[in-house]
């Protein structure tokens, strides 16, 4: 059956027992995103340490693949370096747009390499990236909000 | 009399009886079977050779034969701009135009041809008529605009919009968990205050068909115009704009087997006649000079440029083929589907109708909702089944908002539609069931 190549089991696992899902504080930076085709939405905090991340919580509402690709996502960007985070984002981009072509690296992409047959169903690309757009976009907005605050902090008087 | 085999060939004896599906008395049933041949991709085998069972009616029809051949037609053999020129294939094409016209004014029992304003979509003729009345200064602070809770979106952001222009009030009439308007407090909704009511006949979400009437009659006692959104009436019911009674009537060419690219506005022509253009340029003026320009009568005032000619072609050509079928006939095969339909989607465990329970003043668009997977899985595994419905929020997102989902599954039937593919979409549903356990 074709979808099997779109409902792996990785996907399925993620989908019936997501990891780091609830919101938890402290946060640097809260989004909230939606797809506004279908209706999925998330709502995601991103905490920093540094320029690691610290931790990445989020709630909401979506089919499977939304639901698991966020809960992917957030085994491949908690703990690690920002830089590599966005690295393996990056990767997870390309390999959605690549249209069932892409060859997805294993050791940056870990479980997210399951995703690799949604890539051919383009209405479900969105979904899929709903999460990681949303952690993109914190990650950002949590990013500049540090380094101006330390820019602030160096050009106070006081 | 006996029903087409098609109509009845998959559906078992016993719930065909208790589903109402047969022949009835008034109207002779569609030979559905014969009538299929007509639209190509009804043919179609998808994904792994399976027949395309296409229930996503609401969103956009198939085309037949005839409707494709008008277009191929026109473009082979008389092809030029309409209402330009004194050569031969510009005065055909004008009559291919005009004729169109004719048809769609003949179609909705419209008292005049010139009633007929032909657009890019149903969304542009309502915005024809936001724009106008904004543009005419029918409106302003201190007065209101009125629409439903399930407007589609554009039924809803024309009216957002043309208040934020004017200072006009946008109020509306919210709807029941029933799937139906709340008129307990019409009149204190439908003022002297309100300039315009803008309601949709048929849901594209809930199915729910609206009563009339009864919005008319109040606003007829308070002056308001009255805009009926028609998207999902008219290709699936007569229409008489003069039994309706409204002011302004607004539908597309693709959901009735038409050609995407074309749109009707139907207006009173005493209400036409006194609005000023929403767009304008060649075609729309009576004479021009480089300070100022006077206006074309209608509905030329409201076709500025050279128009979809092809199109209005197809829409002839698909008023023609419903027409010889019969909109009666058609209405009665939708309302036996969708009382199969929704029969047989109540008997599915976990699954919740969004809308109406019964077919009485409902049309054939179910949505649904199947506890515990979202729409977007249900549509996929039905896909791969061949089963073609929509999932998402139809257009629709306060109507999903009140019933406290993301988005439903919705399955709209057609002229076309037999009951064996209600049975593939139920089949279809209860795999999905197993599939995400």
């Amino acid at each position: 059956m074709q979808t099997d190549s779109m409902y792996q089991e990785i996907i399925l696992d993620h989908y019936r027992h997501p990891h780091h899902k609830g919101l938890r504080e402290p946060y640097d930076a809260e989004v909230h995103h939606l797809n506004p085709t279908c209706g999925d939405e998330v709502t995601l905090r991103v905490a920093l340490d540094g320029d690691t991340v610290r931790d990445v919580s989020y709630d909401g509402q979506g089919c499977s693949i939304s639901q698991a690709s966020a809960s992917v996502m957030t085994d491949l960007v908690v703990g690690a370096p920002i830089e590599t985070a966005l690295e393996r984002a990056e990767a997870f981009l390309s390999l959605m747009q690549s249209r069932g072509a892409g060859e997805p690296d294993e050791e940056l992409l870990d479980d997210a390499v399951a995703f690799a047959g949604v890539s051919r169903y383009p209405a479900r690309v969105k979904c899929a990236l709903l999460g990681w757009m949303a952690w993109k976009d914190a990650t950002a907005q949590a990013v500049a909000q540090r380094d101006s605050v330390t820019v602030a902090t160096k050009e106070s008087p006081s | 009399m006996t029903a087409s085999p098609a109509t009845v060939a998959t559906a078992p004896a016993d719930r065909r009886t208790a589903s109402g599906l047969g022949p009835s008395p008034e109207v002779p049933p569609l030979d559905v079977a014969r009538l299929r041949m007509d639209f190509p991709i009804l043919s179609r085998r998808v994904h792994d050779d399976r027949a395309l069972v296409y229930l996503d009616n609401a969103a956009t029809s198939q085309k037949p034969t005839a409707v494709l051949e008008a277009m191929r037609d026109y473009y082979e053999l008389h092809n030029a701009a309409a209402h330009r020129g004194v050569h031969v294939l510009a005065e055909e094409a004008t009559d291919i135009y005009e004729g169109a016209r004719d048809k769609v004014a003949a179609f909705l029992h419209a008292p005049d041809r010139r009633e007929i304003v032909f657009t890019k979509n149903a969304t542009e003729s309502i915005n024809l008529v936001a724009y106008a009345l904004g543009n005419a200064g029918r409106l302003g602070p201190g007065d209101e605009i009125l629409i439903t809770q399930m407007e589609h979106h554009s039924n809803l952001v024309p009216w957002q919009l043309l208040s934020q222009r004017t200072g006009a009030t946008l109020r509306w009439i919210p709807v029941t968990l029933a799937g139906r308007l709340q008129l307990d407090d019409l009149d204190a909704l439908l003022t002297e205050r309100t300039r315009i009511v803008a309601f949709v006949h048929q849901s594209n979400i809930l199915g729910t068909v609206n009563p009339v009437d009864v919005i008319v009659r109040r606003a007829r006692e308070v002056g308001a115009l009255v805009l009926l959104d028609a998207c999902q009436s008219v290709p699936h019911q007569p229409i008489d704009v003069q039994a309706l009674d409204v002011d302004f009537l607004a539908f597309s060419g693709h959901k009735m087997c038409g050609p995407t690219g074309i749109g009707v506005l139907w207006g009173r022509y005493d209400l036409l006649a006194a609005l000023p253009p929403f767009l304008s340029g060649g075609s729309m003026i009576a004479e021009v000079t480089m300070e100022v320009s006077t206006y074309a009568d209608p509905p030329q005032r409201f076709e500025a440029g050279v128009p979809m000619i092809a199109e209005a072609a197809g829409l002839g050509a698909a008023v023609d083929y419903l027409t010889d079928i019969g909109m009666p006939a058609i209405a009665e095969h939708e309302r036996q589907l969708t009382a199969y339909a929704l029969r047989s989607l109540a008997a599915v465990d976990r699954l919740r109708i969004i809308g109406p329970a019964t077919s009485d003043d409902r049309g054939g668009a179910i949505s649904f909702v199947i506890d515990g997977i979202h729409p977007h899985d249900v549509g996929q595994l039905l896909d791969e089944r061949g089963v073609a419905v929509r999932v998402g929020h139809h257009c629709v997102r306060p109507v999903c908002q009140l019933f406290g989902v993301p988005a439903t599954t919705r399955a709209s039937f057609y002229l076309y539609t037999t009951p064996g593919e209600i049975d593939a979409l139920v089949e279809g549903v209860e795999r999905a069931k197993r599939f995400f356990g």
